[in-house]
């Protein structure tokens, strides 16, 4: 029988703890306990059969850590192998009368992936396809995967599962005890995205007792739409006269699995300190009770790697911000890779209080699948909003798809075909919540009832797919009314008859509909409210408009979706005194009184009002100052007579020991900020960016992951004006000479923190004197000196980033 | 770990007994704004320019910097509940092998470590971290926000010393009431002990599986702000 189908109307009992039977057996502390398959296959049968006896439906077959970076293939295949028989024959030999299944056991790789490790997320999908195209081939019932810390790595497994084999498969996460996983993780987020790439059950093990874990099963059980399962450990252990104890026994153990059986739990056996009696115990509870029947719980969920976002209950903003349309600044940022511009325009969207971004990289020059990939991973790496992927490329989107953290939200298909065809299997193979544009081979249609039909078409052909209504969103698509003044009506008429006839979810890029008209907010607020009112569910739109938020807020206090009006009054609250009517943008807002003091830090002579907010670190003064100076000045005036000699204040206090990094790097951003200003003044004119001074290449070397010191150099060389290269972190030797060769730079910094990475900065260093013997190379970091920087063959070693662009300065000088 | 050095003391351990790793959590402790900046670069001669040396808040200086105070203290909120306090220990009756090394249930052979437990009969060996929710928030701001990111990255040094701390005072005093000695904790990667012995150390603890500390390619750990050490109890 298919566990599957027998799994429709029974519960599963799994089975109970095997690394502390092991140790009892005699397993060696660090001993791999793969390999007793092979040496001691009589006792890992005696386990197993015991764990039958006591009444599991499924004995994991002792694969936990079978994976290629702890064995060569041939063992991994043969430990595996061996593993399986000996499950095989534990079934065989039992006498339990109950159905049998072996499950492949697929543990964590033991590698975190990056941003925070630095394993590659493609690298562990490659390494458990290995395991589980052997265990496939030995014959699993199902895989089962479990203790899994991090969501990036279950996506990672649930991927390779998915891809080589048709079996069953069930996802277990390991939480901590704040109901968390390590990497942040919430059960609901977990839920999104299991249940978008299709685990078969889902749920948790290990870390914690059964009543510990009670919340991380309601939350579970509350948005999971697939059968809930459990394995918890037998409470927590200590040490008792040098045995490790659990304070957790088979009794109440049973019972409190009995308990999360009556509310819904479908499986359940035990982790770490449990043995077969705590199994016996619960298979006999479970006897007793008749399983809660899984329903769908139809929730509209999207998923970043800690919590997800629903959509239904309350309005959801999805800021539009990072999309280069009309955007000058922002293309220049794409065609240069500035993705800490991107980044930056992300993390200030999430400050305004959207709850999901928008990412839209795709410029004809660019490679969007590559960039969407890219950006896709840097901002998950510094921003815990889920993201929508936009684009209409098809690779672009499944590159985008594959490499996202969670359950993203896809913008967008439409009622085409062809469009159809290509966004939705790969909504079906990784998850997806999709943005349905009501428009089709006819174009878009003017009324709302034929965009209605478009709906009830691509609702149709969703489903042949698998994709449910719950995983749709609507955009019936705001036309300008300058155009045709029914556009409105029509799609206002659209958003209700979707949400309330069909019962689908709405969202709306809002502005389209004042263009065209003078003080556009004023509509797009107005339209925004009216389409709230029928029910749309999210808008794409700018969340720096005051009027955008405004009704925002309001509308939410006044249906009810915001207790006690808090939200709302702590917007209002920090609204500035006075918001110019008609005003475009809320970061322009605030004024720049405080600026003007002239009294430099320890009664220095007096500076200008820009050069007091740098060198005291007020970032938005600094901006908002440059963006005065700029309506008289040119910009590059203001660079030279006001921000360099900023710095040059704070370069060398700092080099006095007047002030210590700290402060150095709050001028930093204040400069940046003055710069981030003029630059985009510049994007305007035909040049683009005006000149800049020599490049600089620079690189933490290959091996080492530390890159903050290598930041701070590179932050203060760019407000120097330097054309910096930053290659990153871990960066091989061959990569830096050949950016060096490619921009034929004059000057390379590379950044070492451990001993142990030395080496691959003197083979560095090596390769850049036989193929670009030009460059000047300055080394720096926490293990350099002179005499190391002398030994290894650098030209300078910079004790930190002022002695840099010092350096720098010189390098220059002399070309 | 009090009946391990009870047991110590009176010589009553074989070093037979199979080593269990003990996990605890910790609640949070008080932040010492000092030791975060001083982590973040600033000179412990500043910072304790009136204090003379003691690790207390109330002489720190740098606050006269109003910017970098208000700066401070955003990194404080916004680090707020980000951390967690996850400690493993497992307690080892030391050994020596023929040229007075000591032996351990990790593989080593340090000059330094064997001076640092000279006369020790036993040890405690411990890994810490504080989570990886700081790791994310620096990753967050070290680009964006870099003096932030800085602050930040203070912050987490001073929150895994500060629990490690925590830690070793319980040991410290444990001994004290029995008579025993602890000596100053000892971390792979000081002196010649290197850090390659961290897989075997945090494998011994179960530290991945309780802790959620993993390692790299070139022995770094994640999440980054976690300690190993190694207190030796004579």
């Amino acid at each position: 029988m298919n566990i599957l189908d027998y799994m429709r109307d029974n519960f599963i009992i799994l089975d109970g703890g095997m690394g502390t039977l092991l140790q009892d057996a005699g397993l060696k502390p660090g001993e791999l306990p793969e390999r007793w398959n092979v040496t001691h296959p009589e006792e890992i049968i005696r386990i197993q059969k015991s764990y039958f006896d006591a009444g599991s439906n499924v004995v994991l077959a002792n694969t936990f850590g079978a994976n290629c970076l702890k064995f060569d293939d041939e063992e991994l295949t043969q430990l595996i192998n061996a593993a399986f028989d000996n499950a095989r024959r534990a079934k065989a030999e039992s006498t339990g009368k109950q159905e049998k299944f072996v499950a492949l056991d697929i543990g964590p790789l033991g590698r975190l992936l990056k941003p925070y490790g630095d394993y590659e997320f493609e690298d562990a999908v490659s390494a458990y396809a290995k395991t589980v195209r052997i265990g496939a081939a030995a014959g699993a019932d199902l895989v089962f995967i479990e203790t899994m810390n991090d969501s990036y790595d279950t996506k990672a497994a649930l991927l390779a599962v998915k891809e080589n084999c048709d079996l069953p498969v069930f996802v277990s996460n390991a939480y901590g005890s704040d109901g968390k996983l390590m990497t942040g993780a919430s059960p609901a987020a977990m839920v999104a995205m299991l249940e978008g790439m299709h685990a078969d059950a889902i749920g948790a093990n290990c870390s914690l007792g059964p009543d510990q874990l009670i919340g991380v099963m309601e939350e579970y059980l509350e948005y999971a739409s697939v059968p809930v399962l459990i394995k918890p450990n037998a409470g927590l252990p200590r040490d008792e006269g040098g045995k490790t104890v659990y304070d957790v026994y088979p009794p109440e153990f049973s019972e409190a699995i009995k308990k999360l059986m009556e509310k819904g739990v479908r499986i359940a056996g035990g982790c770490c300190g449990t043995t077969p009696d705590y199994i016996k115990a619960v298979a006999e509870k479970a006897a007793t009770l008749k399983p809660v029947p899984v329903t769908d719980k139809n929730r509209s969920l999207i998923s970043s790697y800690t919590h997800v976002v629903e959509f239904g209950p309350s309005p959801i903003l999805i800021g539009e911000r990072i999309n280069p349309t009309g955007k000058k600044r922002f293309q220049q940022a794409l065609r240069e890779s500035d993705i800490d511009y991107i980044l930056g325009e992300g993390l200030k969207q999430a400050d305004a209080g959207v709850q999901v971004l928008d990412v839209n990289v795709g410029l004809p020059e660019i490679d969007e699948p590559a960039m969407i990939e890219r950006v896709a991973k840097e901002l998950q790496a510094v921003t815990d909003l889920p993201l929508q992927l936009d684009t209409s490329d098809p690779v672009a989107m499944e590159r985008g798809l594959r490499c996202y953290n969670g359950k993203a939200m896809v913008n967008s298909v439409n009622g085409k075909e062809e469009v159809m065809e290509a966004v939705f299997p790969l909504v079906a193979k990784y998850g997806g919540f999709v943005v349905a544009l009501t428009l089709d081979e006819g174009g878009i249609p003017e009324s709302a009832k034929e965009r209605v039909r478009i709906a009830e078409k691509i609702i149709k052909k969703a489903s042949e797919y698998g994709i449910s209504k719950k995983n749709l969103i609507f955009d019936p698509l705001a036309m300008t009314i300058s155009a045709d003044t029914k556009a409105a009506l029509a799609t206002i008429e659209a958003v209700h008859e979707i949400r309330h006839g069909l019962g689908v979810n709405t969202s709306l890029g809002v502005s389209n509909v004042s263009f065209g008209l003078p003080s556009r907010n004023i509509i797009t607020s107005t339209f925004f409210a009216l389409t709230l009112e029928q029910g749309l569910s999210a808008a794409i739109m700018n969340p720096y408009s005051y009027e955008m938020m405004n009704v925002y807020h309001a509308f939410k206090a006044l249906h009810d979706l915001d207790a006690n009006c808090t939200e709302y009054i702590e917007y209002a609250q920090n609204l500035p005194a006075q918001v110019p009517a008609g005003s475009q943008s809320a970061g322009a807002a605030s004024g720049t009184q405080g600026a003007g003091s002239t009294q430099g830090p320890g009664g220095k002579p007096a500076v200008s009002p820009l050069q007091n907010a740098i060198i005291r670190g007020l970032k938005e003064q600094a901006g908002n100052i440059t963006r005065e100076l700029l309506k008289e000045n040119a910009p590059l005036d203001i660079v030279q007579q006001e921000v360099i000699p900023a710095l040059d204040i704070v370069g060398k206090d700092f080099e006095e020991k007047k002030v210590y990094l700290p402060q150095l790097l709050m001028a930093a951003e204040a400069s940046k900020e003055a710069f981030e200003e003029i630059k985009k003044e510049m994007a305007k004119s035909a040049d683009g960016g005006g000149p800049k001074r020599c490049s600089f290449v620079i690189a933490t070397v290959h091996g080492d992951i530390h890159d903050i010191g290598k930041n701070i150099v590179k932050l203060i060389l760019e407000n120097y004006g330097f054309d910096v290269h930053d290659l990153g972190k871990d960066v091989p030797e061959q990569t830096v000479v050949d950016k060096v060769v490619e921009l034929h730079a004059p000057i390379v910094g590379l950044s070492a923190l451990m001993t142990t990475t030395v080496p691959a900065m003197e083979e560095t260093i090596r390769l850049l004197r036989e193929q670009a013997p030009w460059a000047k190379v300055t080394v720096g970091g926490a293990v350099m000196t002179q005499e190391y920087a002398d030994r290894i063959g650098a030209d300078k070693y910079c004790r930190d980033a002022m002695e840099t662009v010092r350096y720098a300065e010189e390098v220059e000088k002399s070309l | 770990m009090k009946e391990f050095i009870e047991k110590l003391r009176t010589g009553s351990l074989t070093g037979d007994e199979r080593i269990i790793p003990i996990y605890c959590e910790y609640d949070e402790p008080d932040i010492n704004r000092s030791e975060v900046l001083r982590y973040a670069g600033f000179p412990a001669s500043v910072l304790r320019a009136k204090g003379k040396g003691k690790k207390d808040d109330s002489f720190c200086e740098v606050p006269t910097d109003e910017e970098l105070a208000k700066r401070l203290d955003e990194v404080i909120g916004l680090a707020k509940g980000q951390f967690i306090y996850r400690l493993s220990y497992a307690c080892a009756v030391l050994g020596r092998d023929d040229e007075g090394y000591p032996v351990l249930p990790f593989k080593q052979h340090s000059d330094d470590l064997k001076k640092n437990l000279e006369n020790c009969r036993g040890v405690i060996i411990l890994a810490a971290t504080v989570g990886a929710g700081i790791d994310r928030l620096i990753r967050r701001y070290e680009r964006t926000g870099p003096a932030t990111g800085l602050l930040l990255q203070g912050m987490g040094a001073e929150r895994v010393e500060t629990l490690v701390d925590a830690f070793n005072d319980e040991v410290n005093r444990t001994c004290d009431a029995m008579g025993m000695k602890a000596h100053p904790r000892y971390s792979p990667g000081y002196g010649d002990l290197p850090i390659t012995v961290q897989p075997d150390l945090l494998k011994l603890l179960e530290a991945e599986k309780r802790l959620g500390i993993t390692l790299n390619a070139s022995y770094m750990m994640s999440p980054s702000k976690s300690v190993t050490a190694v207190i030796g109890i004579s």
